[in-house]
């Protein structure tokens, strides 16, 4: 061991591989940056140079790619309120509220000193860890996994702000959402319509999108002026790094938490940043900060997830069980190079493995650092007026959303359920909970499947099962000690309580329609594929009821009675256009998308938008457009994307762009 | 049954050779150079189908009039139905946009899939790659080959499936054949989280196809914990069932019956098996262009394939990668393209039955 640690710090510190990982770095920015992409799009761009190079450099190049891409989206995450990549959702919670603050470079600071440090710290970690990991890795069986589903899953009550009701339902919902699609069990669509798109169900990335940017896109253009309430953008980002260093023992265990979460095959990646969002939130003294600004809710999901890719190596190393997309990526990297994973990696090529986790460590340390670097002159974004950058926004974020499965129907799902959102954010619903149901969903239903058929209902009383259950009743009653009091949070509430709760009775009647839906539509199936979405809907069906019941009722004094329009901090001002006005726009948009197809909508959208809502003169707008429209076309070239198709494609053959 | 398989190869040879002079081989006048060739694979970026592709590309920018760029361009969804769908509607006939196909492409349009809007008889075939599959078991079994089959009738065994319509058909129907008792677990995301299912022991008999079995089990057999039993096998010329070259010293599903039972398998289930595993295996990856795309072109294509299989080291590459199966192209790939599209109507009906009786599973 020692040995292999020799040889493969002096591989990695040799100056070919440091300028190779360098290269890998700044292609990898380049492409994160931008949400949506990320790996795959890396990886297209980065094979033409991998054939033909020798093994190591290449595999440099491919490290420096995967390293940064969990960092780099974390820019739109933070600036614009936009998850680049599902590693950065739990992000958006606390580092958009700061960024809106104007203290958007603290913010990216903390986030990438956090990045930084959680790197290192899960290279440390897997470095002693890989040689002993094969056998524990095997203890983890399905039904030591749905375990930690549960666990996951326990985090909604800290997750679920001052009224516990809407967390379970905001939960349930998402977990229904997550059930949409092809059972595990039996491979039959439900609740899909026939429809092949929904068959494959929803995609994470554009039900992240959904949730979080379009809700906060159309807030930001209600209440005009640009993202940062202050001109200045506060004392920068040293003042992040020193919040990190104060928090160092959160971040080593969201790095720690991250790591091991990271290297069970089969849970996904996705669930890790919530789950060290929770346990912050958990242990916090003060919890009542939290998504309104608390820098640990930036620092413990962005140490967490670079952590997390890290102990995505050993699954994808040992076992060839790529984790997550941008293992899946480097595991067809490895390939192609002629690197074959396997038990061997520890056995005889141990030294290569060390390579390969300094190397990930080392690019992490290079790539938070470029990133701190350019976040002051990137962090500028939020003092321009919004609606400049609006058009822009909905581009990125229908493109981003447009990566998932490249299909209309992704542009379609971003609308739907952004209107969700919407409602969600308009009524106080907590979308974190929401997504924690929907990112488990479907590992829950798959393993709690498995495991019963594997060992029989048996499989409750498994050693690790017990322990997991354990640590889940500790999670919960962290949770339960440290809930914010309803009565605490009345009194520092300036605004009055909507009086009205109409509006809220519209929403909570439809939460129960769509709960009856799931359950009119699961017992058409054969009991395998039923009995979950059924299971769920029955729990959920009478506290949906119940709300609906209060807030028909009017009972104003219940802990549920939120409503931003009453609430917000643009209620009652003057000149603020209604929820419905921009709304209507991106309806607007998305139907244009159908009839002339994305490249045309986007192009009108971009001149109309701009020269209603600015003053703009045309020349100005003209290059705007030029501007954003190109770029987006130069990207989709490389990356042999066809943009969706309307009407108008379907009847005439049209040449690229506009086919 | 055999006289069934025999005569719809037979049958498509002929169909092949009449196709073959009707296109004869004028490739010139064809220059890609500075084009750019979409190639479509239905998959994602983690699976065999796109190693398989990414492996091509080189050698058939090489190998192509002009060297022009291939781009792959991945659309996975629906079960591959996807990205099919997407060619069979929007690919060009000029020989810039080709397709790749797998075993899960062939399944769904023969069970008649409602997914499916795609039909691989308006498509020219260009390069078929054969590949195999090689069963194995835990040794806590107590199996040291397919000798020691009959203790396993008595196990209880689990199998991690992706379902029964998938190409994890071919494994189920043979377990049943076989008279084994196994029951498949299903909600696996790919063959890789079976393996991984059997390496935790949560299941004891697996499959893997060749690559990801020479790659990934070689070491779990060398380590004593997985012992290989069998393989589909391969077809030969005449369409009879033969051991898999690239595992000589494995017997065959056939001839483990045999050792089993004491005589050759036959009846429709056999049949219905045999027409399966022809379409799932022998061909499980192809390369098409669109029928319609102009004849000097197919031509070009196919002399394309041909150039880029013989060039130097790519048996090599191929044998790394792919396993020992030959690479069919022109006539053969036609021949075993055929094979694979066009099940017999009996045993189709055979297999959606048994679906329906034995999985409640309407396709």
């Amino acid at each position: 061991m020692i040995e292999s640690m020799i040889s493969a710090f002096a591989e990695i510190t040799s100056g070919a591989h440091l300028l190779y990982l360098l290269g890998g770095v700044i292609m990898g920015l380049v492409v994160g940056i931008f949400p949506g992409l990320g790996g795959i799009v890396g990886l297209s761009l980065l094979l033409p140079f991998l054939y033909g190079m020798d093994p190591t450099s290449a595999l440099a190049m491919l490290i420096g790619l995967v390293a940064i891409i969990p960092t780099s989206d974390t820019f739109t995450s933070v600036l614009m309120g936009i998850p680049g990549s599902s590693a950065s959702q739990a992000t958006v919670l606390d580092g958009f509220p700061l960024a809106k603050k104007g203290e958007a470079a603290r913010a990216l600071g903390a986030a990438f000193s956090a990045s930084l440090y959680g790197g290192v710290i899960g290279a440390i970690v897997l470095t002693f860890f890989i040689v002993v990991a094969r056998p524990i890795i095997l203890l983890f069986t399905s039904a030591e996994l749905f375990m930690l589903t549960i666990l996951g899953l326990s985090m909604v009550g800290v997750l679920a702000g001052n009224c516990l009701s809407k967390g379970l339902l905001a939960c349930g919902l998402g977990l229904m959402f997550g059930a949409l699609g092809g059972a595990p069990a039996t491979g039959e669509f439900r609740m899909s319509f026939d429809s092949a798109y929904l068959g494959d169900g929803l995609p994470l990335v554009v039900v992240g999108l959904a949730m979080f940017a379009v809700p906060e896109i159309i807030d930001l253009l209600r209440s005009g002026g640009a993202i940062s309430k202050s001109a200045s953008l506060g004392s920068g980002w040293t003042r992040g790094f020193k919040d990190m260093w104060a928090y160092r023992w959160l971040c080593t265990r969201c790095a720690g938490i991250g790591c091991i979460i990271g290297a069970l095959p089969g849970l996904g990646g996705s669930v890790v940043d919530w789950i060290a969002y929770g346990h912050v939130k958990q242990v916090a003294k003060d919890s009542s900060q939290f998504g309104k600004g608390d820098i640990r809710g930036v620092l413990a999901p962005e140490s967490a997830n670079n952590a997390k890719e890290g102990g995505g190596l050993i699954p994808t190393l040992l076992f060839a069980i790529p984790g997550s997309g941008s293992m899946a990526v480097f595991l067809g990297g490895m390939e192609l190079i002629g690197l074959e994973p396997g038990p061997s990696m520890v056995d005889g090529k141990l030294n290569l493995t060390y390579v390969i986790i300094w190397s990930l460590a080392l690019a992490n340390v290079i790539g938070a650092g470029c990133c701190l670097l350019i976040s002051r002159n990137v962090a500028q974004l939020t003092t321009i007026k919004y609606v400049y950058l609006a058009p822009f926004m909905v581009m990125v974020i229908c493109f981003a959303a447009f990566q998932a499965t490249r299909d209309l129907g992704d542009l379609l799902a971003l609308f739907g359920v952004g209107l969700i959102g919407i409602m969600f954010k308009r009524f106080g619903w907590p979308r974190p909970a929401f997504l924690i149901g929907f990112v488990l969903a479907d590992n829950s239903e798959t393993y709690l499947y498995q495991a019963v058929q594997f060992y029989d209902w048996g499989f409750l009383l498994r050693p690790g099962v017990i322990i997991i259950f354990v640590l889940t009743l500790i999670s919960i009653w962290f949770g339960a000690r440290n809930a914010p009091t309803g009565e605490a949070e009345m009194a520092e509430d300036s605004k009055p309580k909507p009086t009205n709760m109409k509006p809220q009775a519209w929403f909570a009647g439809f939460v129960v329609f769509l709960f009856t839906w799931g359950l009119i539509d699961g017992i058409q199936h054969s009991f395998l594929g039923a009995v979950y979405p059924v299971g769920i809907c029955l729990v959920m069906l009478p506290i949906a009821i119940h709300l609906f019941y209060i807030t028909a009722k009017n009972k104003t004094q219940h802990a549920a009675n939120y409503d931003y329009e009453v609430e917000g901090d643009h209620a009652g001002q003057e000149g603020i256009p209604s929820l419905v006005y921009y709304l209507t726009w991106l309806a607007g948009f998305i139907a244009a998308v159908m009839l002339v197809g994305f490249w045309l909508a986007i192009t009108g959208f971009f001149l109309i938008f701009l020269r209603v809502h600015s003053d703009a003169s045309w020349t100005r707008i003209v290059t705007m457009t030029t501007c954003g429209v190109g770029f987006i076309t130069g990207l989709s070239w490389i990356m042999v994307l066809n943009f969706p198709g309307g009407l108008l494609q379907h009847y005439f053959k049209l040449p690229w762009p506009l086919s | 049954m055999i006289k069934t398989s025999i005569s719809v190869l037979a049958a498509a040879g002929f169909v092949a050779t009449t196709f073959g002079t009707t296109a004869p081989a004028v490739a010139q006048d064809v220059d890609f150079a500075g084009k750019r060739i979409e190639w479509v694979i239905p998959y994602g970026t983690g699976g065999g189908s796109n190693r398989w592709a990414r492996f091509y590309v080189p050698w058939l920018q090489k190998a192509l009039p002009g060297n022009p760029t291939v781009a792959v361009k991945n659309m996975p969804g629906a079960s591959s139905t996807k990205g099919t769908n997407y060619f069979a509607r929007r690919g060009t006939k000029d020989g810039l946009s080709i397709l790749g196909t797998s075993g899960s492409t062939q399944f769904p349009f023969l069970l008649g899939d409602r997914r499916v809007k795609y039909n691989y008889a308006d498509w020219e075939v260009i390069l078929a790659t054969p590949v195999g599959g090689v069963v194995y078991v835990n040794k806590s079994l107590g199996v040291k080959s397919a000798a020691d089959m009959k203790k396993l009738q008595k196990a209880k065994l689990k199998f991690g499936s992706q379902g029964p319509t998938s190409l994890d058909l071919v494994p189920l129907l043979a377990f049943d054949i076989l008279g084994l008792n196994v029951k498949p677990v299903f909600g696996m995301k790919g063959r890789g989280p079976s393996r991984l299912a059997f390496e935790r022991g949560e299941v004891r008999i697996d499959y893997q196809t060749t690559p990801a079995f020479l790659k990934r089990v070689t070491p779990l057999v060398k380590k004593g914990i997985a012992v290989p039993i069998m393989t589909w096998g391969t077809l030969d010329d005449a369409g009879k069932l033969v051991r898999d070259p690239t595992f000589p010293n494995l017997p065959h599903v056939g001839e483990v019956y045999k050792m089993m039972h004491g005589k050759a398998p036959k009846g429709p289930a056999w049949t219905a098996w045999k027409a399966f595993m022809a379409a799932g295996f022998p061909a499980q990856k192809m390369i098409f262009v669109k029928k319609g795309t102009p004849k000097n072109i197919v031509a070009a294509w196919r002399a394309t394939a041909a150039k880029a299989v013989a060039m130097p080291g790519f048996e090599a590459a191929k044998n790394k990668k792919l396993g020992k199966y030959p690479q069919a192209v022109g006539k053969k790939a036609q021949v075993l393209k055929k094979v694979a599209t066009n099940v017999p109507p009996a045993a189709k009906k055979w297999v959606l039955d048994w679906l329906k009786s034995r999985y409640n599973k309407v396709p």
